[in-house]
């Protein structure tokens, strides 16, 4: 389990990754999709990147995931390069991409080798769903889906969990119940948080610090102190919100 | 309870009435013995066939050509369409050449064969290696390619490399695809064995066929008839059945 530690009333895992981008520069095929993106996001942190459709946010994801390479400059795990890293960031997607032909247990426990066991049902106890452990994924409804995907990343105990719009497909209700299922995942366990969405009020929600990207700049970079857990109601919290949208809007 | 019994057997009716005609009309003479033996003629044959151990002889015979052929071409299709489906390289080394030969009807090899194997065991297990293979290339081929994507990025972000990524990820993915393949090879397995052993041979079912055609022995020839039928039939079953075990989890056998 995760080892908290306090140090200045400030909560983190050791476990967790330090991220920092330098001037990185991302183009596919002379299309230049990140320009000059520097960023530092701290140990434990949970960052929100928010952007339209195509500004760029996905693709910085996979940069920091490690599924793509920088054109130019570095993403560094701890001062490391995320290929050297013993840290290991694990990806959620919009789509669960859970496997059709594996039970729930077996999804879960992808990728682990020895005794996996009881680690993934534990995972499956935290997110709800250990009663359905030996469905078949196609079974379950999209909410669940994610779930599960979401037990399948933190079984391997994260030190960087990365949510690739996770929430866009489900439904209002569904949507929240995640929102707060992550959340209090997150407060127990203090992995580095990097979520992309669109929602804005799912921003707030959620994040420590709010990131906007507009056609590949940051354009926004904003703290986010309310304390957790955060109500709608909370004036600071349309404060912030209206903050973000103007900026996307104007 | 009744109305149940009534839609159970009604599919049989048909085929009931067939045979009572047909027995009818041999019996008063409408249509000659010699050309289309009566049901119960053919029956008696059956069984002659069964006592002396010949049917068992030329059955297992002409099952072992067709297992052998399926290993054999269902293996090369298998692992080439695994290859091609994995390798750019292999894909395009092999897949222009593949095709080609896929277009050539293996029946078309038979006077060739005959040259090269005689009428021996392996003149027919290569054409019916020849005529499975390709079914089961191009579905294997295809469900390879057909995986998406995004499985397999999620399987190496998740430590799923190598020999686990296949076996894990690709081939349960391309299975249902596979099946697709084994099924229609199963057919082109039959037909091309039925013609083989009809053309050159000294065992099986085909040779049985014809040695009764040159002695007059329709209700032999009906008797090979009807157990190719079976043949076909118990090799779909079997593939049905792998099939739904394989692909429990598969969207159409979830609820079932």
């Amino acid at each position: 389990m995760a080892v908290l530690t306090k140090v200045k009333n400030k909560v983190y895992n050791e476990h967790a990754v330090h991220i920092s981008l330098k001037q990185v520069e991302k183009s596919f095929n002379d299309k230049v999709v990140l320009k000059d993106i520097s960023l530092e996001i701290g140990t434990g942190e949970f960052v929100v990147i928010v952007g339209k459709s195509g500004s760029g946010k996905s693709t910085l994801l996979r940069l920091i995931s490690g599924l793509e390479y920088p054109t130019y400059g570095n993403v560094l795990f701890d001062d490391t390069s995320i290929d050297q890293s013993a840290k290991s960031a694990k990806m959620m997607y919009q789509d669960s991409r859970l496997l059709p032909w594996k039970k729930v247990i077996d999804n879960v426990g992808l990728g682990l080798k020895g005794n996996w066991y009881p680690k993934a049902k534990e995972k499956l106890e935290q997110v709800g769903l250990l009663s359905h452990q030996n469905d078949w994924p196609s079974t379950l409804s999209g909410g669940q889906q994610q779930r599960v995907a979401l037990a399948r990343a933190l079984v391997h105990n994260p030190s960087l969990l990365l949510l690739d719009e996770p929430m866009s497909a489900l439904d209002a209700f569904t949507r929240l119940e995640m929102q707060n299922l992550i959340e209090n995942l997150w407060i127990k366990q203090r992995f580095t948080a990097l979520l992309v969405t669109h929602d804005v009020r799912e921003a707030v929600k959620l994040g420590d610090r709010i990131i906007l990207i507009e056609d590949g700049f940051i354009t926004l970079d904003i703290k986010n102190p309310i304390s957790r857990p955060r109500s709608l109601t909370n004036s600071q919290f349309s404060k912030i919100e209206k903050q973000v949208l103007d900026r996307i809007m104007n | 309870m009744t109305n149940k019994f009534i839609t159970s057997f009604i599919p049989w009716l048909i085929p009931i009435i067939i045979v009572i005609v047909w027995q009818v009309a041999v019996a008063v003479g409408v249509v000659s013995a010699q050309l289309l033996p009566a049901p119960f003629t053919i029956l008696t044959s059956f069984y002659n066939l069964l006592v002396s151990g010949e049917l068992f002889y030329h059955m297992s015979g002409s099952l072992a050509r067709a297992l052998i052929g399926l290993l054999i071409g269902g293996g090369i299709g298998f692992v080439l369409g695994v290859a091609n489906g994995l390798s750019k390289f292999s894909y395009a080394f092999t897949d222009t050449t593949l095709q080609m030969i896929r277009n050539i009807p293996n029946l078309a090899l038979v006077p060739l064969v005959i040259i090269w194997f005689g009428i021996d065991e392996g003149a027919k297990i290569f054409l019916v290696s020849i005529g499975v293979m390709f079914p089961i290339y191009i579905n294997t081929l295809h469900g390879i390619k057909n995986i998406d994507p995004g499985f397999i990025e999620m399987g190496k972000m998740y430590g799923v490399k190598g020999w686990r990524l296949f076996k894990e990820i690709l081939l349960p993915g391309a299975l249902p695809s596979i099946f697709v393949g084994l099924r229609y090879s199963l057919g082109v397995m039959w037909m091309t064995l039925i013609v083989a052993e009809t053309i050159a041979s000294t065992r099986g079912v085909g040779y049985l066929a014809m040695t009764a055609q040159q002695f007059m022995q329709s209700d032999i020839i009906i008797i090979t008839i009807l157990l190719y039928a079976f043949f076909g039939k118990i090799a779909d079953m079997l593939s049905r059945w792998g099939e739904k075990r394989a692909l429990r989890w598969h969207k159409s056998y979830v609820n079932n």
